[in-house]
């Protein structure tokens, strides 16, 4: 135990000894060098004393693992639950929260849908796609591209947006037919950042690091939200007093009803063949084959249906902030819809859109914290790895059964798997 | 008796490494053919170039009169061939009812009646076990799952890959029976491969023995059973 304790503050001191121990000073002159040998130290014996307390207190507790069975069949009560209040509780949202809630609501549902979204390609079919991105950048563009030179609007752009992603969707997915687990991850990766610098970089289309502006609201029926009122305006015809939060407002259910939809269609999916045939491939791809399954027109769907969900979370973007450049759609974009889909748990609707809270309020609320943000963060998502590293809520139940349905446990889900 | 599959001339390369050297073999309709061999011989190489999967460098494989050496590998099975690849390979996280829909071909589960209780029939256990997941099953009843997945799509020829594979003398003996009486009753045919020689040729009509990448020996199951040769490299020590 002490040699255990030893090791890690030997550990801790290579680790720390040039972090903490050496810092820099603007001096009179030049940038001055100053040691602090009694900081080092400090951390040193925190990470001894930490360590032996924390084999101490392993070393007085039973060997014997909590049962999984309670922790799943509890898992599975939550679920029953949480799935209804949570729904409500977003549905009413517009009616006791702020703007600054709905605002940050509007935020989180967006990464909500993006996530259920990629958890068709990632969680069902199982293809690990580092390039989620570009198909909600082809989406924003679209919709922005559309609207401005051919001055259509936000409901007509939408299908248009989404068909346009699945394309590309198809587009990525043929030279990538062949290709599994690491490979596909690379090579995605680098699918999401052609699009980006192209973007960047056509400057006569899409206006490149400038981005593009003044891209149109929606409108309800043809009505439109603005702040000053007038003809035709939804507070005019309902004859409320004109206020900006009746857009927000607005903006709110557009976006959930959009999440809904992609939830909905995803649960509708993995009832049919098509969906099952996701699952078989997530499983075994040689099976598949054996069993007759056109595995290409397969994956391809799986692409093309994960990215027309991008799309419209793309083009819903775009006209929510009426402005959209290349910063938004950098790899970091993908890498947080990725964390939020293994956070939840593959597979698992309730758990992305838990993580998706988690992940995106959570960075919200951290805000004021500022330098110390991303270092929670991270801590968090080791936490939770470490602690469930199957996801939230993880387990899986079957698309077709018999009478009762019966919930295949987290514990008996592979870790770590695509 | 009209051949069901017929293969000739067919060779098969991994890169460069060749795998099958002209094989010919022929399965007539109504027929349990077994292929036999040593590890490595070609077995699995050739059972996966009927289905496609590498494709056939040379030679033909023809279906009901049909070239399908050039077909794509879905196309090949939906023209009544199933298989039950070698290891099983079954969907461990699906349950087992699952497993058996994505046998047949994405036809809607409420036509399935027939299939599912033919199925059952054949393998009782299956039944009991159908809300389980797939890789909580033992070897022998995910044998039974492989067969009865690959059954689903009502094929009328059956390919089985070492179905033996890692099982109990007892379950080899229940699978084989099931085979048996899936010819007999329904008339199936079966193209069925071994390294269990001495089992699979009583079981057979007829055999063919691949050795290296080629067809060294062809006869009906008795009398290659009966060869000397055939006992001192396959069944020494392995005969009941």
């Amino acid at each position: 135990m002490l040699r255990d304790a030893a090791l890690s503050a030997l550990v801790a001191f290579g680790l720390f000894g040039p972090m903490i121990g050496l810092k820099t000073e603007v001096g009179v002159a030049a940038i001055e060098l100053i040691y602090r040998p009694i900081a080092v130290l400090i951390a040193v014996a925190a990470v001894f004393f930490g360590r032996l307390a924390l084999l101490a207190w392993k070393s007085t507790r039973p060997v014997a693992k909590a049962a999984p069975g309670r922790i799943a069949g509890g898992m599975a009560y939550v679920g029953r639950y949480l799935t209804p209040i949570v729904l409500v509780l977003t549905i009413t949202m517009p009616f006791y929260a702020e703007r600054y809630w709905i605002d940050l609501g509007i935020l989180v549902l967006t990464y909500v849908m993006l996530g259920w979204g990629l958890n068709i390609v990632v969680g069902l079919a199982g293809l690990l796609d580092l390039g989620y991105v570009a198909f909600y950048a082809v989406g924003a563009y679209s919709y922005a591209l559309i609207a401005q030179n051919f001055g259509l609007g936000f409901w007509t752009c939408l299908p248009l947006a989404g068909i346009l992603a699945a394309f590309w969707g198809v587009l990525l997915g043929f030279p990538v037919l062949r290709l599994r687990g690491d490979y596909l991850a690379i090579v995605t990766l680098a699918f999401g950042e052609i699009i980006r610098v192209v973007i960047l970089n056509w400057a006569s289309l899409t206006g490149g690091p400038n981005g593009m502006s003044g891209i149109p609201r929606p409108t309800l029926f043809g009505l439109v939200f603005n702040s000053g009122g007038g003809e035709g305006s939804f507070a005019d015809f309902f004859g409320l007093e004109p206020s900006i939060s009746h857009r927000v407002i607005f903006l709110f259910y557009v976006i959930l009803g959009l999440a809904l939809l992609t939830n909905w269609v995803s649960l509708r999916l993995r009832r049919l063949p098509l969906g099952r045939a996701w699952e078989a491939l997530r499983e075994d791809e040689i099976a598949c084959r054996a069993l007759g399954i056109d595995v290409t027109v397969t994956k391809l769907t799986a692409f093309a249906i994960g990215a027309a969900f991008a799309g419209f979370a793309g083009a819903f973007f775009a006209t929510r902030q009426a402005f959209i450049s290349p910063e938004s759609f950098t790899f970091i974009e993908s890498a947080i819809v990725l964390a939020i889909v293994v956070l939840g748990g593959l597979g698992s609707q309730l758990g992305v859109a838990l993580a998706a809270i988690v992940m995106i309020g959570g960075g919200e609320m951290f805000r004021d914290f500022q330098e110390y943000r991303m270092l929670i963060f991270g801590g968090a998502l080791v936490v939770v790895m470490v602690v469930r590293p199957r996801g939230f809520l993880s387990g899986r139940t079957p698309s077709v059964s018999l009478g009762t349905k019966r919930k295949i446990g987290a514990d008996l889900m592979t870790e770590g798997h695509g | 008796m009209s051949a069901v599959l017929s293969l000739s001339g067919v060779t098969t390369f991994y890169g460069a490494v060749q795998a099958l050297r002209g094989v010919d073999l022929v399965v007539n309709q109504g027929e349990i053919v077994t292929l036999i061999g040593a590890n490595g011989a070609g077995k699995s190489t050739l059972m996966m170039t009927i289905c496609g999967s590498p494709r056939a460098r040379d030679g033909k494989i023809m279906h009901h009169g049909d070239d399908i050496s050039a077909m794509p590998t879905h196309e090949i099975m939906r023209r009544g061939i199933a298989q039950s690849p070698e290891g099983r390979r079954i969907f461990p996280r699906m349950t087992v009812y699952e497993n058996l829909l994505m046998g047949a071909h994405g036809k809607p589960e409420a036509s399935l009646g027939t299939e599912l209780d033919q199925v059952f029939t054949l393998f009782p256990r299956l039944k009991e076990r159908l809300t389980q997941r797939g890789g909580t099953l033992s070897g022998g009843e995910q044998q039974m799952l492989a067969i009865g997945r690959a059954l689903m799509s009502k094929p009328k020829l059956l390919l089985l890959d070492e179905p033996s594979l890692g099982l109990a003398p007892l379950v080899v003996k229940l699978i084989f029976n099931a085979i048996r009486e899936l010819n007999r009753t329904t008339g199936l045919t079966v193209l069925l491969v071994e390294q269990n020689a001495f089992q699979a040729l009583r079981l057979a009509h007829r055999g063919y023995v691949l050795v290296n990448g080629s067809i060294t020996m062809a006869g009906t199951g008795a009398d290659l059973l009966a060869r000397p040769e055939i006992r001192a490299a396959y069944l020494e020590g392995g005969g009941h």
